[in-house]
């Protein structure tokens, strides 16, 4: 049953990830990264990590998308269509990214991945808080610190900018 | 659950995605579909910190951890991303990269 969901989810990530890449209307790209991003928190959730699949799903998915189509709709006529590309600059671009995807996917092959043998830790949220904020040996209080000044920075940068 | 799923198929899709994303990258012209070529690099890479977590190391929370601190910096990336984007349709009327060639103001 989880292998057939396994499935799905990948074909339609796949499928909706180069459909959003060659699409020509704009507005219908956005919403093909949605289906990705969503179809992603599923794989999360099918790990057994639900934290990642909510936070998957209420920042990509529910965050950055909708910051995207708002722009889109700031900037954009609907009806708006792309030129078509040449064809090309799409068989050169794809060959490339193809050569690439194979020299990663042989490496793939190759390699032999070894599991250590420790003890599973739970990946619940409590857990994840008091890692979150622990300042033992791997704790992760100081780049917790650090992400909260690059935000704060990012939110002073958006509006001064966006204020011109 | 993972019975069943070998690792190296999550790594396959998520090396996919990562080379549609560089293609979308490298072919698109308007800054919005660059952006969000970015998102699904950014997503393929959080796909592979949490799964190498999940399967090889199983007793600490670091491939997570890094996954929530992409999340994050890809937020804040995209709010700076999209005010300047903004301001350049303000000053020039369309975000195709060959029109936008100049940072002076």
């Amino acid at each position: 049953m989880n292998v057939i969901v396994f499935y799905l989810l990948s074909a339609v990530i796949l499928l909706c990830a180069i459909l959003s890449v060659t699409t020509r209307k704009i507005l219908r790209a956005a919403t093909y990264l949605l289906f990705v991003l969503i179809s992603t928190a599923g794989l999360y959730f099918l790990l057994n990590l639900f934290f990642l699949g909510a936070v998957q799903l209420m920042l990509y998915a529910g965050g950055i998308v909708v910051l995207i189509v708002f722009s889109i709709l700031l900037t954009h006529n609907i009806d708006h269509k792309f030129e078509s590309l040449e064809l090309k600059k799409k068989i050169f671009t794809g060959l490339a990214t193809a050569i690439g995807a194979l020299v990663c996917l042989l490496a793939i092959n190759q390699t032999t991945f070894t599991k250590t043998q420790s003890p599973a830790i739970s990946t619940d949220v409590h857990q994840f808080g008091l890692e979150l904020l622990s300042y033992g040996n791997y704790g992760y209080v100081l780049p917790f610190e650090v992400i909260s000044i690059l935000l704060l920075a990012a939110m002073v940068a958006a509006i001064m900018i966006a204020k011109k | 659950m993972i019975e069943g799923i070998p690792m190296q198929h999550f790594l396959i899709v998520s090396t996919l995605m990562f080379f549609i994303g560089v293609y979308g990258f490298l072919v698109r012209r308007n800054l919005i579909t660059i952006l969000m070529s970015i998102e699904l690099i950014l997503n393929a890479v959080c796909i592979n910190f949490v799964v190498f977590n999940k399967y090889l190391f199983p007793h600490m929370l670091q491939g997570y951890m890094f996954m929530i601190f992409i999340v994050a910096i890809a937020a804040a990336e995209a709010a700076v991303a999209i005010a300047i984007i903004i301001n350049l349709y303000r000053r020039y009327n369309s975000i195709n990269v060959e029109n936008v060639n100049t940072m002076k103001n």
